[in-house]
């Protein structure tokens, strides 16, 4: 359920990011200081917050295939809310983009043996030590 | 000559993004799970536990500095071209990046979604 929740945050976060950022990059060389920009950085702000909290429980190669969904909700959003002519490649893009989704959605979102590359006594790792340490 | 400096960037962004999806995803989960974090300490908490991460710190220097490479990018060659050339490049080494340096067990699977995202991400700029 906390997967299913995350993921759609993220979509959310993506098709927004996605949407916003075509006016960021007209804009954003020509005035800075505009509107768009600063709900732009909202957006990002709440993208880059789904995103890290979704790395803190999948593999970053769960995670990238999962958030390119964003690309996929653009394209639908273009053609329905902006009625937008979407090309053959496009639509073609995008069943290869959802396939590969898809498949990675299949596996386990976590392969982690360990969350660190063996090091040899090496200090204790903090996320360890604190773990313990908290109630 | 501004194709070259178009595609140097798309290099730039790729390395740099990379290697910011590299560390933020070692600072996750040296963090760990934040939902189940924030249940047991607090949001704040869990914000100040994520900040305090060098790991996060660099990850987010990288990430931004893959931000203004795109920028720059975008002033010497066309957003079709920088655009889905940088993300789709990117899906390919963050599998490399995963597998060798985060030792994420990618298996047939993730290189067949990495490579099949990544050719989707290239189709829809043509």
């Amino acid at each position: 359920m906390f997967s299913a929740a995350g993921d759609s945050l993220l979509s959310v976060g993506m098709k927004q990011i996605g949407g916003i950022s075509l006016h960021h990059f007209r804009h954003l060389l020509l005035a800075i200081l505009n509107p768009w920009v600063a709900g732009g950085i909202l957006l990002l702000i709440a993208f880059f917050a789904s995103y890290t909290s979704a790395l803190s429980w999948a593999d970053l190669t769960y995670v990238l295939p999962a958030s390119s969904l964003g690309y996929v909700l653009v394209a639908f959003l273009a053609r329905f809310g902006l009625h937008e002519q979407i090309s053959l490649n496009r639509w073609m893009g995008i069943a290869l983009i959802t396939a590969g989704v898809g498949i990675v959605a299949g596996g386990p979102s976590l392969t982690h043996p360990h969350l660190h590359p063996p090091v040899p006594d090496a200090a204790p790792v903090p996320s360890s030590a604190a773990s313990q340490v908290e109630p | 000559m501004k194709l070259h400096y178009a595609w140097a960037a798309i290099a730039v962004i790729v390395v740099t993004s990379t290697a910011g999806d590299v560390l933020l995803s070692r600072a996750m989960k040296q963090v760990g799970d934040v939902g189940d974090r924030w249940h047991r300490s607090g949001l704040l908490t869990v914000i100040a536990r994520v900040l305090r991460n060098p790991n996060f710190i660099f990850g987010l220097l990288a990430m931004s500095a893959a931000f203004y490479s795109l920028l720059f990018g975008l002033s010497w060659g066309d957003v079709s071209l920088v655009a889905p050339a940088s993300a789709s490049l990117t899906f390919v080494a963050n599998a490399v990046a995963a597998r060798f340096i985060l030792h994420e067990r990618v298996d047939g699977r993730r290189w067949a979604a990495a490579l099949l995202v990544a050719a989707g991400v290239g189709m829809m700029a043509l």
